[in-house]
């Protein structure tokens, strides 16, 4: 790896009240790249990444303990602004939740809160935006048109475009292609393999093979640890840890 | 589906049973016996539902046996001279103009005190609020406060608005006492509305970068619009048609001239409703006036209801 990491998770401890969720996470995100969370339900992989753009914040009994740097810089230090960190760190989720607004202005909801009122940029950022998530060519006679009108899939790919419009650095994506069919599955597998020549990427899937077509590098989770993490390829099919090779061959989870 | 390959699924178990031996509780399912059970279900389902039905249906009646009531003693009256002329001759001849107008200014002026305040509260209790101590004595006041009878708070706005802050019977004391009385309805409308609004949006929003007034402003509030002004036409209904809270505050037994300022009385159809059953000076005379001028209140304050249950109904459509 020739750059810095992106994202340096550092000992990082997560507790909901008092239960320990995640336990002493250390992990290294590459930029450009794709690393994908893997694991079975309920070992963290979600918590992890909602600590990334401090979503867990909303949790009134979440606590967290360790570091996470974004560039070199800590984004749990006290005086951090969250409201840029998640301009910087854009998040995706599982199941598409376009607003009950015109497919432009869901687009253009992230420029309008940073104060963008100018009607041709934000035209502009709206359709390169749409047309980053693959979606203007279905959707650029009906910009004005519900976004609930949408199929699920298109849905989910307008969430992508909505994120992708506040130009962050990073894109979290937590299961986003599980509640949609398989080809539209296939086409947000597309997607992210061109998204991630600008963004650093970091997916959570309960899908081996997705995480195997994808990602670049992927970290195994389980009961709160990292249990594992290397280059895809290698963590497939040269397991280090028994319970990688266990979660792998489909002996739990 | 192959509704025939189900039958076969049937028909092996029941061989499957024969051979097996005596348990006859794998036998197949289509039996005399269970014909009777079914048919017993049926009946029983059919008595509650009709049961059900009639409970219902006796809503309906009770409002029309009402509504017809008022319409057979009161329809003579209704005329264009009720409805734009003020009364005279001991209130025998006429029309109710000022009391239209009054309800509807005191109405109106309830609404542009109670519903910002209540808004802001069911966005406060809502979004904002931590919970606490503070929180939990909010909530047991505005729960208290729905349940004030209405001629408290007639009291209430006597000492406050008329006398303390010398206000004077005025249709601004009037107000600011249905005011009070129609806040508690504003809250809960709104928090109602807001707690319909999926959590997903919240998300959504503050991952996107947004500060949570901006999610409150821009994703939340649109979304709740409707059940909140859905709560507010309610309101509204609900304060054309309070008596005790006016008799005391801001309604008149009679003045020449329709309000001209917040601090003149008024008269009000309500109120009009008692003095011509009670205080007038002609009664045989003044009864069709008196029925008629409930049929008016009536028809204000469904037709407000109806108002708000159509236009929610519209916009769940919509949705």
């Amino acid at each position: 790896m020739v750059e810095s990491p992106k994202i340096q998770i550092v000992s990082l401890d997560f507790y909901y009240g008092d239960a320990i969720a995640l336990k002493n996470i250390t992990l290294d995100i590459q930029v450009r790249k794709v690393t994908a969370l893997i694991g079975p339900s309920g070992c963290g992989k979600s918590t992890l990444l909602r600590c990334l753009n401090r979503m867990n914040d909303l949790i009134p009994i979440s606590r967290v303990e360790g570091e996470i740097r974004l560039d070199g810089y800590n984004i749990y230090a006290p005086k951090v602004d969250v409201v840029s960190l998640r301009r910087r760190v854009g998040m995706v989720f599982q199941k598409p939740n376009p607003f009950p607004k015109t497919v432009f202005e869901n687009v253009a909801y992230g420029l309008r809160v940073n104060g963008e009122r100018n009607r041709s940029v934000l035209s502009g950022r709206v359709e390169e935006s749409l047309k980053r998530a693959a979606l203007w060519e279905e959707v650029k006679d009906r910009l004005h048109d519900t976004a609930l009108g949408l199929s699920g899939g298109q849905q989910q790919r307008l969430c992508i475009a909505r994120a992708l419009a506040v130009e962050p650095e990073v894109l979290l994506m937590d299961e986003p292609a599980s509640a949609l069919d398989p080809i539209a599955t296939q086409k947000i597998e597309e997607l992210m393999h061109m998204l991630k020549e600008r963004y650093t990427i970091v997916i959570v899937t309960h899908s081996m093979q997705q995480a195997a077509r994808v990602s670049d590098v992927t970290a195994f989770l389980y009961l709160g640890n990292l249990v594992e993490v290397g280059e895809t390829e290698a963590v497939f099919t040269r397991p280090g840890k028994k319970e990688t090779e266990d979660y792998i061959t489909g002996r739990f989870g | 589906m192959n509704i025939g390959r189900a039958g076969l699924v049937e028909q092996a178990r029941g061989k499957k049973a024969k051979i097996a031996g005596p348990t006859v509780e794998t036998a197949p399912t289509v039996g005399v016996d269970t014909k009777r059970r079914h048919l017993r279900r049926m009946v029983s389902q059919s008595v509650v539902f009709w049961l059900f039905r009639a409970a219902a249906l006796v809503n309906a009646v009770v409002l029309g046996t009402l509504i017809g009531f008022l319409l057979v003693r009161g329809w003579k009256a209704i005329n264009w001279t009720f409805l734009s002329q003020p009364p005279f001759d001991a209130m025998t001849k006429g029309g109710i103009l000022p009391c239209i107008v009054g309800t509807l200014c005191l109405s109106i002026g309830a609404m542009l005190f109670a519903f910002p305040i209540g808004v802001a509260s069911g966005i406060y209790l809502s979004e904002y609020a931590k919970p606490g101590r503070l929180i939990r004595t909010v909530r047991l006041g505005i729960n208290n406060l729905a349940g004030v009878p209405s001629v408290v708070f007639g009291l209430f706005g006597l000492a406050v608005f008329v006398t303390l802050l010398g206000f004077g019977t005025s249709l601004l004391a009037g107000s600011l006492t249905l005011a009070a009385l129609t806040l508690p309805v504003v809250i809960s409308a709104t928090e109602e509305a807001l707690r319909a609004v999926p959590d997903t949006y919240r998300e959504a929003s503050l991952g996107l970068g947004a500060t949570k007034w901006q999610t409150t402003y821009r994703v939340v509030l649109p979304a709740a619009l409707p059940g909140i002004l859905t709560g507010g036409i309610l309101g509204l209904s609900r304060a054309a048609g309070e008596t005790a809270p006016i008799m005391f505050t801001a309604a008149v037994f009679y003045t020449p001239h329709l309000p001209s300022s917040i601090f003149d009385q008024v008269m009000a159809l309500p109120y009009h409703i008692y003095v011509l059953a009670t205080a007038g000076t002609r009664i045989d005379e003044t009864r069709p006036l008196q029925y008629g001028t409930a049929l008016v209140l009536i028809a204000l304050v469904l037709g407000m209801n109806l108002l708000a249950i159509v236009y929610r109904s519209h916009l769940r459509k919509k949705r």
